[in-house]
């Protein structure tokens, strides 16, 4: 190939560390069409923000499969269970996360998340003294990584002892969210393998909980879900299941980048960083300032639409895949001023972290607190923290975007 | 502490009564109520939730970054 | 106007706003933020300094929100002499002075009229003064109506199911109250919405348990010989008793203040240009006084150039920032009020948001989900054009139908949608009354071509 396309660029491995260079030069063209049977790549703040408004625009796992998708999306509607809300258009998707947050969130459970609040703080704190006598950790896996895990755990009601074995499961389902990471040709077979299998197995094991829920219900997410009699009906089991392993993969695959992804670029923004230890109140827009400068999820790559529609003056036909490059969007300099430039002061930070539209990101509440507290803390009890190499090791995913390992060195704890 | 809510720009995201339930509540699916008068203890919550917002809908007085031109000077 | 005027105006001129509420306290924050530093006066007939009037007849009576404590939070310090508790009651346009109740009058260099609307009272005044017979507009309004609802009524009865109406009535069931309502129309909300969506207000409404009667009017309201009123009397002869009556039949502009000013201002609100600037009576622009609020008719570029009366929160807020902004600039700089049409309502536990002008619509398609749901989107056009769009809880797509509206997009909409259902493939008549019936608080008004036309009500041709 003599020159590699823009998206095969960007989902590179090796451009993983800084993709913010390839953002720049995507925007030249918003609307980016490069191979036939490829997908368009939108990467303007405002057509991003109007096409997740859009009712011809799909985010059905079918339609993606007949658009010949690009191994975004098969594992869902293959692995044994049916797609979750992420994967279906209304009214389905609407039925069943109206059902889901019953569960979560406001009318019905306004105080759940906050109420979580407390717990939190004490998981946090018991991840930071547990550092010990150590001047150096990998911030992934003794904090950032163990703490949302717990918390979404906590949430759901599943028993802690069993993260290590259920992690082995979640693994391989995130890996399958992105496009790159598609072996292509006889390995595919296996791939895709692996991870139905993944999905299988985290639902089996998710389905035992269930049925304990159903018989004797507890005061969690999981007992919600499972005996939700409102006016929507109830879910069926494999609804419950699949509900269940979104929220289990979506609840700390990407907070656990956004918390990584924070701490990277408040080591690399001292003042910043400084800031925070004296005003804890600061890591509110400081998370949402990270939300647009370095968003845990990357694009939307699971779009498609089902008309024929213009964005700005190109035809996009019927049928065609949609990349909605978020984190192009969040940085686009016709919406936000020097928007390379990370500024948790700037007063107007609507970003894209999130998505918008119906399917804006159902956790979103739990990730902002979950980071609130985990910046503000680690800003408080680390004393003079520092990257120990820059940048960090990434993880493979262009999707779900973080580091793999952040070292961090410092000289004691507060 | 005085607040108002721009209930044109708002589309139910319930970010609000996620943060500060005793200010803001869901009133059905999607519609926002709340009170425009909360007590000063309310003052850390309000400013989660004025942050929050996904469609910046929500206007408070006498939050540091709530206003639309503040520099850094002014954050607390 | 010269450069060098214009400079003085904005360094030490009097400006006089009339009105404040929330478009005149927005006035005011803008003129401030753009840099004016002369005289600034504030005119208020309430005794209260400005506060938010949409929670009124929603948290408050849900008792989530004191009725006595919407002031609305200020964008900016705006260094005003306020005269509240006062009403205006004349305009000298030659002298530039406004009279005040108390006898003194104010000084202009730049008048903003934003006096608003109030409540249509009930039309017989012995009746309307029965204990027990409400409005619902001042706060004053929503801390007695709260009282007397705390105080569990036997039952309510709601004259007009218009949007305020209709919130009355679901507060009500949520507070356990028995409820009935009368509407002149076939359903509630039909002036706003069309009697097709209205089918699905009046389905909400009754299952909720509201006693809805339709297609009747109330003829008297009896009080008892204390004074009290007890029972309200129906056009279909029918008697309802209830010791709580809240009259809600759309509301009045203030604009009596101005009589014989010479504005073109009467009974449909003060006419303004684009830009804001009243009209006087002959249909000649004025340069010095602007309107700005419930209270302005003012022509809008993709409604035909028809002049429209809007009482809309969001229209409040952006005409005030407009008009300030005119108030303060020259020729070029000035800016022309293009607000598309928006307001939300919120019953039964249903989020109602619409944009564009409804009443413009003679059909309408349901593009999104079901009406028999009440989860919908459903688009009205006129003349082949999109012209608005409403949801129930579907809030979310409507500033796609927005962009529609605002590029005349084709109608019958003419692209599929996600979750179109087959009753959403055809357009239906929308079912606006006949537009020669009054209906209540239809919220947007066509009001014609001429800002000089003191007519009452004008819809576009039907062909």
């Amino acid at each position: 190939m003599p020159h590699a396309s823009l998206a095969r660029q960007i989902t590179d491995f090796a451009n993983r560390a800084n993709p913010y260079p390839l953002y720049t030069e995507l925007r030249r063209t918003p609307v980016l069409h490069e191979e036939e049977d490829g997908p368009y790549l939108i990467s303007s703040y405002y057509d991003i923000e109007a096409l997740l408004h859009d009712p011809r625009i799909s985010s059905d796992a079918t339609n993606l499969a007949a658009a010949g998708a690009d191994g975004a999306g098969e594992p869902e509607e293959t692995g044994g269970l049916p797609p979750s809300f992420l994967r279906l258009d209304p009214p389905e998707h609407d039925r069943l996360r109206r059902i889901a947050n019953t569960g979560f969130g406001p009318p019905h459970r306004p105080r759940r998340i906050e109420g979580m609040r407390g717990a939190m703080r004490e998981i946090v704190t018991e991840l930071i003294d547990g550092f010990g006598d150590a001047r150096r950790i990998d911030l992934v896996d003794q904090f950032a990584y163990p703490f949302p895990v717990t918390v979404i755990c906590r949430l759901l009601g599943v028993p802690r002892e069993d993260e290590p074995t259920f992690r082995t499961w979640v693994d391989p389902l995130v890996a399958s969210l992105d496009p790159e990471k598609r072996p292509g040709g006889a390995q595919e077979a296996e791939y895709r393998q692996s991870a139905q299998e993944a999905r299988m197995r985290l639902g089996m094991y998710l389905s035992g909980l269930v049925e304990n829920r159903a018989r004797e219900p507890r005061d969690d997410l999981l007992s919600d879900l499972v005996n939700s009699r409102g006016p929507d009906g109830s879910m069926t089991m494999m609804e419950v299941l699949s509900t269940s392993v979104l929220l289990l993969i979506a609840g700390h695959e990407t907070t656990v980048n956004l918390i990584t992804n924070g701490m990277l670029t408040l080591l690399r923004h001292p003042e910043i960083l400084g800031r925070l230890r004296e005003d804890p109140g600061l890591a509110v827009p400081i998370v949402e300032e990270l939300l647009r400068y370095e968003p845990p999820v990357q694009l939307v790559p699971q779009r498609t639409c089902i008309t024929d529609i213009e964005v700005r003056g190109v035809t996009i036909p019927k049928g065609s895949r949609i990349w909605l490059m978020l984190a192009a969007g969040n940085r686009d300099p016709e919406r936000f001023e020097d928007p390379d430039r990370f500024d948790p002061d700037r007063g107007d930070i609507r970003h894209l972290g999130f998505g918008s539209g119906i399917h804006s990101c159902f956790g979103a509440p739990l990730a902002r607190l979950e980071t609130q507290i985990a910046l503000s803390e680690l800003a408080r009890r680390l004393e003079n923290p520092r990257l120990v190499e820059d940048p960090p090791p990434y993880r493979e995913n262009a999707v779900l975007r973080g580091p793999r390992h952040l070292n961090v060195a410092f000289d004691g704890l507060r | 502490m005085r607040l108002v809510v721009d209930l044109n720009k708002c589309q139910g995201y319930a970010q609000c009564a996620f943060l500060a339930p005793d200010v803001f509540a869901m009133h059905g699916e999607e519609s926002l109520l709340y009170d425009a008068r909360p007590e000063e203890e309310q003052r850390e919550r309000v400013a989660r939730a004025v942050a929050a917002c996904p469609v910046q809908a929500i206007t408070a007085d006498g939050l540091d970054r709530a206003g639309e031109s503040q520099g850094a000077s002014d954050v607390r | 106007m010269s450069a060098d005027h214009m400079e003085r105006l904005r360094r030490e001129g009097r400006i006089v706003i009339v009105g404040a509420s929330l478009a005149g306290l927005r006035a005011a924050e803008t003129l401030r933020a753009e840099g004016f530093a002369g005289d600034l006066t504030l005119i208020g007939d309430e005794p209260h300094e400005p506060y938010d009037r949409p929670p009124l007849s929603k948290s408050a009576l849900l008792g989530m929100a004191s009725p006595l404590r919407t002031e609305l939070p200020r964008r900016r310090e705006i260094d005003a002499k306020w005269r509240l508790g006062v009403a205006a009651t004349g305009l000298d346009l030659a002298a530039k002075r406004v009279r005040l109740a108390d006898g003194d009058e104010v000084e202009y260099d730049r008048l903003l009229i934003a006096t608003g609307v109030r409540a249509r009272p009930w039309f017989k005044e012995e009746e309307a003064r029965l204990d027990g017979v409400c409005v619902l507009r001042t706060r004053q309004d929503a801390a007695d109506l709260t009282r007397r609802l705390r105080a569990g009524p036997r039952r309510v009865f709601v004259v007009g199911a218009g949007f305020a109406g209709s919130e009355v009535a679901s507060a009500c069931r949520e507070m356990g109250l028995q409820v009935s309502m009368a509407e002149r129309a076939g359903a509630p909300l039909v002036g706003a919405l069309g009697g097709v969506v209205g089918a699905v207000a009046a389905d909400l409404a009754t299952e909720h348990g509201v006693d809805l009667r339709t297609h009747v009017t109330v003829t008297a309201l009896e009080g008892d010989p204390a004074g009290r009123v007890r029972a309200v009397h129906l056009s279909d002869e029918s008697v309802v008793e209830a010791d709580v009556v809240v009259v809600s039949l759309g509301s009045l502009r203030n604009t009596e203040w101005l009589a014989g000013s010479g504005l073109g201002a009467g009974p449909r609100g003060v006419a303004c240009d684009a830009g804001c600037r009243a009209f006087d009576f002959r249909g000649i622009v004025t340069d010095d006084v602007f309107v700005a609020g419930d209270v302005a008719r003012s022509p809008h570029a993709l409604f035909g150039y028809q002049f429209l009366s809007l009482e809309h929160w969001g229209n409040a807020v952006a005409q005030a920032e407009t008009a300030a902004h005119n108030m303060i600039c020259d020729g070029a700089d000035r800016r022309p009020h293009l607000w598309m049409p928006a307001f939300w309502s919120s019953m039964f536990g249903v989020n109602i948001k619409s944009v564009g002008v409804p009443p413009m619509g003679e059909q309408l398609m349901i593009t999104q989900g079901s009406l028999a749901e009440r989860r919908f989107v459903g688009v009205y056009g006129h003349q082949g054009r999109v012209v608005a769009a409403v949801t129930f809880d579907n809030a979310r797509w409507l500033e796609f139908y927005q962009r529609q509206i605002e590029r005349g997009a084709p109608f019958p909409v003419e692209f599929p949608t996600l979750d179109r259902r087959p009753e959403g493939r055809q357009p239906v008549p929308a079912g606006f009354p006949d537009p020669s019936l009054p209906t209540h608080g239809p919220m947007v008004t066509l009001s014609g071509y001429s800002p000089a036309d003191q007519q009452l009500v004008f819809h576009p041709a039907r062909h």
